[in-house]
């Protein structure tokens, strides 16, 4: 499995079967212990032989943000609200694909020339933007793109620059295909639980079930995260930077990060000389809220990859940071067992 | 003593997500006074002491650790610490406070001028200056992720009553202390959670009612005063005895928690003043919410400029608390 066939996948909120799907065929591959949870998580788990270690889970959020269609217009145009948080600057003009017959559709928004000062001054909000996916009318709209369909941005996978890649939906299909390296490279001998989850960016809703239902001793979520070294940013504003290696989190709004677990975090990066950054915001939140509140708790902390424009049709990161994720968490596995 | 357990407990380092050293401070304390000890996966310390009765409940007693700080998001060229909020702390409140870190480390929060003119000043206009000249000699000193509290203060103000900047929660734990130490053949099993990351969301308290499911729950905290020149709501006053909470933002309690609360007054006969706040919570929320839902209560601790370096209590509310709670622990 690569990224990029991990990001062509649809999967926003709600509907994640189609990434599911193809993380189940691939973690089948080491691991023969799968289900799939009522929140449609993906848990994939592997017994221990060493019951003295601490069980661990990682996890990773399937679901990426999109749009969902909320009405029709007259003249055939489609309504529709984002999934997820979506800046709506950053959509008109963009290509999206719509449902699972991947429909084509393009968000417009009146021409320049059209423009008064004032409308040129305005960001148009979602009550202004509308899909044109090219119906003749009202009718044929409706019959193509019901209520409730989905759509993604369409963009295209793209390796450019000095090692970086472009595409959409990389928060957090990157954490999905550090989950798949750990279940293929990983040789730790206490109980060990890798969790797809749903429905992230509406808020922690499918890692609520996967962490009561696991309820592990440690939980390591692995997550993409806004990287803010923009124009003149100052350093504090920056949160992370894509290329530095991946980001070890102390805090944000939905958990602390384990002391212990931060420590061993920077020291099992130092050790291994694997690429890394403290994440300096404390804004934003993921699913170690849940896996840390939920029954009995666990210690839990955060590996992120650096996404420049996250959230948009184009993130940006650095292949040697999905690389740090990755081998931080399989570094941090042995370190358990030293 | 009462006031010595408090002024050993207000002393102790311990922001949301880094209490141990309240922790150790309270194993100290019990040690010997109690059937069992242990820690949990978010750091709550859960002290058990078993009840006489053979039918006994189990109540599950709450105070946090945890207190307010600022954490340092970046550490800057020219070696000023920026920081972020751990819990709700204010700029306008922190602003020119000696603060510390775990290993004692000194620093003073500054707001600068309001240069910019913004309407409401934030945290981002905040520094900590620990006196470093460089980011190179800032960074021995501290790592981003650091935490700083208030420095430790205890101040005695005219007779009965005490400022600390640690006052919420640490009084309500050097009352739960107190009672696990004093209950002496009570009815009821006692599960003392001295709890993490109240601060920050209630988050301490709900693992640990999960884990111990209790029959009856009870958060100790403080709560604001409604007794300053201008301030008039809640109408709660410091020195006219503990509130019982009616409801606040995260909980409306149980009504038969919160007669048996009065009920336990009387029998003490300590008077009790009656709380409605309209805005915070306790972990009393979370305990109420956890599993099937646990009938629970909370004592309150009237409590002047919270969240403030100068959190002030009278201690005549502190010794009523005290034999509340063990009457209830019997009577409940």
């Amino acid at each position: 499995m690569d990224l990029k066939t991990l990001t062509e996948a649809f999967g926003p909120s709600g509907m994640e079967n189609e990434v599911r799907a193809l993380l189940k065929e691939e973690a089948s591959k080491f691991c023969d212990d799968i289900s799939i949870d009522r929140a449609g998580n993906l848990v994939c788990r592997r017994k221990g032989t060493d019951s003295s270690l601490p069980s661990v889970t990682f996890a990773a959020h399937m679901d990426e943000i999109g749009f969902i269609v909320t009405g029709h217009t007259e003249d055939s145009l489609l309504r529709f609200r984002p999934v997820g948080g979506v800046d709506p600057r950053v959509v008109v003009s963009k290509w999206v694909l719509l449902g699972r017959e991947r429909l084509r559709g393009v968000i417009g928004a009146m021409a320049i020339h059209l423009q008064t000062p004032e409308d040129r001054a305005r960001v148009l909000d979602y009550d202004n933007l509308f899909i044109d996916i090219g119906a003749n009318d009202k009718k044929e709209a409706e019959a193509l793109c019901p209520l409730g369909t989905y759509a993604v941005f369409e963009t295209e996978y793209a390796e450019f620059g000095d090692g970086f890649v472009a595409v959409r939906a990389l928060d957090d299909r990157v954490g999905c295909l550090s989950l798949l390296q750990i279940l293929k490279n990983s040789d730790y001998a206490g109980d060990l639980c890798c969790a797809f989850v749903t429905q992230e960016e509406v808020g922690l809703r499918g890692s609520a079930s996967a962490a009561f239902l696991i309820q592990p001793d440690i939980a390591i979520v692995l997550e993409g995260t806004a990287a803010n070294d923009l124009g003149d940013t100052e350093e504090r504003f920056q949160v992370c930077v894509p290329g530095k290696g991946v980001a070890i989190s102390f805090m944000d709004k939905a958990s602390i990060a384990d002391k212990g677990l931060f420590e061993m975090m920077k020291e099992a990066a130092e050790k291994n000389g694997i690429p890394h950054q403290i994440k300096r915001g404390i804004t934003g939140g993921n699913d170690a809220g849940s896996f840390q509140r939920r029954g009995k708790g666990a210690r839990t902390c955060v590996l992120s990859v650096p996404c420049r424009y996250i959230h948009s049709g184009n993130s940006v990161a650095k292949l040697s940071d999905i690389k740090a994720q990755s081998d931080l968490a399989l570094a941090f596995l042995k370190s358990l067992t030293a | 003593m009462l006031r010595d357990t408090l002024q050993t407990l207000l002393n102790a380092y311990g922001p949301s997500g880094s209490e141990h050293a309240v922790a150790e401070k309270v194993r100290e304390l019990l040690e010997g006074h109690v059937d069992s000890m242990k820690t949990d996966a978010l750091g709550n310390l859960i002290v058990e002491k078993f009840g006489a009765d053979e039918n006994a409940k189990t109540i599950m007693v709450s105070a946090h650790m945890d207190h307010i700080g600022l954490v340092v998001t970046n550490i800057e060229e020219n070696g000023f610490l920026r920081v972020g909020a751990v819990g709700g702390i204010s700029p306008e409140l922190v602003r020119g406070r000696k603060m510390v870190f775990q290993d004692g480390l000194p620093g003073i929060a500054v707001l600068e001028p309001n240069v910019k003119n913004k309407a409401r000043q934030d945290l981002s206009d905040l520094f900590v200056d620990i006196g470093a000249e460089t980011r190179e000699e800032a960074e021995k000193l501290v790592s981003v992720g650091d935490v700083c509290v208030y420095a430790p203060d205890f101040t005695y103000l005219g007779k009965n009553r005490v400022a600390s900047p640690a006052m919420d929660d640490r009084c309500a734990c050097a009352l739960l202390a107190e009672l696990l130490m004093y209950a002496d053949n009570q009815k009821n099993h006692i599960v003392g959670v001295f709890s993490t990351q109240e601060e920050v969301g209630l988050r301490g308290a709900g693992v640990a009612a999960y884990a111990i499911e209790p029959d009856i729950g009870l958060a100790i905290d403080v709560t604001a005063w409604g007794d300053t020149p201008e301030t008039k709501l809640p109408a709660v006053k410091l020195g006219k005895g503990p509130a019982v909470k009616i409801m606040d933002r995260s909980m409306i309690a149980t009504p038969a928690v919160r007669e048996k609360l009065f009920e336990a007054a009387q029998a003490a006969g300590v008077i009790v003043q009656r709380e409605v706040l309209a805005f915070g919570g306790t972990d009393g929320g979370a305990i109420q919410l956890s599993r099937a839902g646990v009938p629970t209560g909370t004592l309150s601790i009237p409590c002047r400029y919270v969240h403030s370096a100068n959190e002030v209590i009278d201690m005549r509310d502190m010794e009523g608390a005290l034999k509340i709670l063990l009457q209830f622990v019997d009577l409940a």
